[in-house]
């Protein structure tokens, strides 16, 4: 169906160009030829217009949108309880947002961070369940390489097929999600479940020794410190390492570097090895850290968000960093909308409507309106 | 006016920058003829095509089709006027089937059901039927053969009405048996009274199908003549043109030791196609070799196979007396092996990127530019300024996109960055292509420099000129093999032409 309208809108490109400037005298729409770079302001008027259509719809519900997005704004950044929480789920977010964008940046599609985050969250359990009385200079070490290497390995099932046998790398990825959440239910409601939880589909407590360290009585925890070196690795590797020169290369034009001696297939796996680790390692803090066990539903779809995330920050290391606070914030804010009666659906249709209009004007950025004599 | 020209273009010039593509080039096709338009790669055929089915505009010249004068401004303009041109890449979207591709342009009717799609697939099988054009309209095209897509594509053409046909290089990409297929249906639509204008660079087929024949070369129109008053040998002489004056020839040299020592090599280019067949070849210290032929005549694969970017089936490749096990492109590098791979912003530069980073793609392991994993940032800015300056590459500054360059400029880059290396061996493909003259002179000082100090060049260009003029010992490849070989002292043009139009007949006795 999309193919078809594209190329009837190509086919067509000529008559429907020669009417528009028919009928918008003197001007015409083009891409620019040269630069595909989107002015920097983008990505904040798009902020700016999904709040503006979604202000409509809570307007429909009754609410007044000012005072709703008020209530987000405080609820998620206004107190300290808030903030707090707004950056333990940024943990996440940033985490699998930096996995995401290094793949995105050698064009390979992964949508699978979410899989590979309950990979890791699951590996990470393990250890806790069949190793439960190892000191935590032991255990956490264990839990943080297992989660690593968990999800290492569930994205290499996405890129081996990719690099060996030509599978699409969006099909398989965002199928393993359902693989993953499947097992993390059979383990939660079968052999890992707590005995003494009263049927509650979830791993036993996890012991302070198996628990991230939590800072100053608030339940944020160490995995931030996981996730501020994962960006500053990030940007370090892109701007300074030869890996990162290799990895811009093969993102910029894949021939050239085939060119330069580079094996796409091998730098395909060891691309995924890391993007799925660094997935993996946020649900590795996420069960260590916040929840501390391993339950039913200990994702609310990060590894989806993150790809938002990722594609609103254009894989920028600072914009990661604002763009998964932004989306810890409306989830935050999410919640305390609920106490209002609102659903809590408003913030996601926030995330579909921001995540909208980023695309749009990523796209609409590059046109340029000339004007033809 | 006595005779009827159905299509006639006068004075076209056409400039992209600083290239003239066509210069004043007059063309007239008379009514119900098949016209070749002939002319090597970057002649110029292509873009005077374009200009004549809308996808170009001239720059300065007129055209007229049926005596009238018009103004073509897009594909659609053309297709009113009854001009449809079957493009080389085929413009066929590939999840659809044939009908449906036929289809895409209607807009005669919203309402697109069952039985309107059954009343068009059988217009469609009638159109096709008429002039012998197999298709199966119901097939999606991904599962169709080259040959099919080619005859939906010429289906299109003649189900929107076209009258004028225009086919640009149509057997470049077919198979002996669906060429013959081809012109029996170019016959047919003759016959059914239309105008079929095809560009080609094969003198055979230019023999085989056409009545009038225009030779361009280097943009401007040479010459049309009657095939019937004409013959292979002239076509080609015209084809390759005379010398060109004021050449000065590097001084012949004592040649070194073999740099490249090529044994029997054969490669298989997928889908059982053999792109070179058992070739053999020395590249000497100090020695440009030139190997001359029309292009798609394995000269891609050998240069591939050579840069160690394809595997070869059989045969040897040794470079400084070392054998090469198999195909890897780090061992060319580090064997001291430059390769200008003929099209630079395909697989030579990564557009995106600055300056920097594009002269780093050879050398980036280096000691030198990288240590400890990590770019040497400040020693590499100022080696590329330092190369910028060298070579005088003109870029508004060192993290330019070098998509943003001069097709000169960014020739002149990647040109730095290969004899910087300070190779052994330069494999250089189509170095010139596109290029205006005074990028031509740099790029063919570079190689004669790499010459002068004691290195091989194995130069495969198109242009006979450029070989003439750089070459010690020139090959000629066509159908894969290497079919002449001859020193500078010997080298003729005509029979050059010849052994590049596949007619191994020596000058003497040239087929008629």
């Amino acid at each position: 169906m999309n193919g078809k309208a594209a190329a009837a809108g190509m086919e067509t490109g000529g008559t429907e160009g020669a009417r528009r400037r028919g009928l918008v005298s003197g001007f015409r729409f083009e891409f620019d030829p040269v630069s595909d770079r989107v002015p920097w302001w983008v990505p904040i008027a798009a902020v700016l217009a999904a709040l503006a259509v979604c202000a409509v719809f809570i307007a429909a519900n009754g609410m007044s949108p000012l005072a709703v997005y008020g209530k987000m704004l405080t609820g998620a950044f206004g107190t300290r309880f808030g903030l707090t929480e707004t950056l333990v789920k940024t943990i996440p977010l940033l985490l699998c947002g930096v996995g995401v964008s290094i793949a995105y940046r050698i064009s390979f599609w992964n949508i699978g961070a979410e899989g590979q985050f309950l990979a890791g969250a699951m590996a990470a359990t393990a250890v806790t369940i069949y190793l439960p009385d190892l000191p935590a200079a032991a255990s956490l070490p264990l839990m943080t390489l297992a989660g690593i290497a968990a999800g290492g390995v569930w994205g290499l099932m996405t890129a081996v097929p990719r690099a060996y046998f030509q599978v699409n790398e969006l099909i398989t990825s965002l199928m393993l999600n359902y693989v993953a959440l499947l097992l993390l239910d059979y383990v939660v409601f079968g052999p890992w479940r707590d005995p003494g939880g009263l049927n509650f589909p979830g791993s036993p407590m996890f012991t302070a020794a198996q628990s991230l360290p939590a800072f100053g009585g608030t339940r944020l925890h160490f995995g931030l410190v996981f996730a501020l070196a994962a960006v500053l690795l990030y940007a370090f590797l892109f701007r300074r390492t030869r890996w990162g020169y290799e990895l811009r290369l093969i993102g910029s034009n894949p021939e050239a570097a085939r060119n330069a001696g580079i094996s796409l297939n091998r730098q395909m796996l060891l691309v995924m090895l890391a993007s799925g680790g660094l997935a993996g390692l946020a649900g590795m803090a996420e069960v260590s850290g916040v929840a501390h066990r391993l339950m039913y539903g200990i994702s609310p779809g990060y590894g989806y968000t993150a790809i938002i995330v990722a594609w609103i920050a254009r894989l920028h290391p600072l914009g990661l960093v604002l763009s998964a606070f932004l989306f810890g914030g409306l989830i935050v804010g999410g919640y305390s909308v609920q106490t209002i009666g609102l659903p809590s659906a408003t913030s996601e249709m926030l995330q579909g409507a921001v995540l909208f209009f980023v695309i749009a004007g990523a796209a609409l950025g590059r046109v340029r309106i000339r004007r033809i004599g | 006016m006595t005779e009827p020209y159905v299509v006639e273009m006068r004075g076209i010039r056409k400039q992209f920058g600083s290239l003239v593509a066509n210069d004043n080039v007059d063309f007239a096709v008379k009514a119900g003829e098949v016209h070749a338009l002939l002319g090597e790669n970057g002649a110029g055929k292509s873009t005077l095509m374009s200009m004549l089915s809308g996808v170009y505009r001239p720059t300065a010249g007129e055209i007229l089709i049926r005596g009238r004068k018009v103004n073509i401004r897009s594909p659609r303009d053309a297709l009113a006027l009854g001009v449809g041109m079957v493009f080389q890449q085929f413009r066929l979207v590939q999840t659809l089937t044939a009908a449906e591709n036929i289809l895409l342009g209607e807009k005669t009717s919203v309402w697109r059901g069952a039985s309107w799609m059954r009343r068009k697939m059988d217009e469609i099988s009638a159109v096709a039927g008429r002039f012998g054009l197999g298709i199966t309209a119901d097939r999606p095209v991904w599962q169709m053969s080259v040959g099919e897509q080619q005859r939906v594509e010429i289906v299109k053409v003649l189900y929107r009405g076209a009258d004028i046909i225009l086919l640009d290089e149509p057997t470049s990409v077919l198979t002996p048996g669906e060429t013959d297929q081809l012109f029996e249906t170019l016959l047919k639509l003759r016959a059914a009274g239309k105008t079929i204008i095809l560009t080609t660079h094969k003198l055979r087929e230019v023999m085989a199908i056409a009545d009038r024949i225009s030779v361009m070369r280097k943009g401007r129109m040479l010459k049309t003549l009657n095939r019937l008053e004409t013959n292979e040998r002239e076509l080609a002489q015209l084809m390759v043109g005379r010398a060109a004056s004021g050449i000065v020839k590097p001084e012949a040299r004592a040649p070194g030791k073999p740099l490249l020592e090529v044994e029997g090599l054969t490669v298989e280019a997928g889908k059982g196609r053999t792109a070179v067949r058992g070739v053999s070849f020395t590249v000497r210290e100090g020695e440009i070799v030139g190997i001359a032929g029309v292009a798609g005549n394995g000269q891609s694969e050998l240069a591939e196979a050579l840069a160690g970017l394809r595997e070869w089936n059989a045969g040897t490749i040794r470079v400084c007396g070392r054998e090469w096990k198999r195909a890897s492109v780090r061992t060319a590098i580090e064997s001291g092996v430059s390769h200008v791979p003929e099209n630079r912003m395909r697989s030579g530069l990564a557009g995106s990127l600055g300056i920097v980073d594009n002269l780093l793609l050879k050398s980036y392991r280096e000691p030198e530019r990288s240590r400890f994993g990590l770019l040497r940032g400040r020693r590499n800015r100022e080696w590329a300024r330092s190369l910028v300056e060298r070579f005088d590459i003109r870029a508004a500054g060192l993290d330019t996109p070098v998509r943003q360059l001069s097709g000169g400029n960014q020739q002149k880059l990647l040109l730095a960055r290969e004899v910087d290396r300070d190779p052994m061996l330069m494999i250089a493909v189509h170095p010139t292509q596109g290029l205006d003259i005074g990028a031509t002179e740099s790029v063919h000082r570079l190689l004669l420099g790499l010459r002068a100090s004691g290195r091989g060049v194995l130069l495969i260009s198109e242009d006979l000129d450029e070989v003439m003029q750089l070459s010690d010992r020139i090959l000629v490849m066509s159908g894969g093999a290497i079919v002449g070989e001859m020193s500078r002292e010997d080298a003729d043009r005509e029979r050059i032409g010849l052994y590049m139009a596949g007619l191994r007949a020596a000058p003497g006795e040239a087929a008629s």
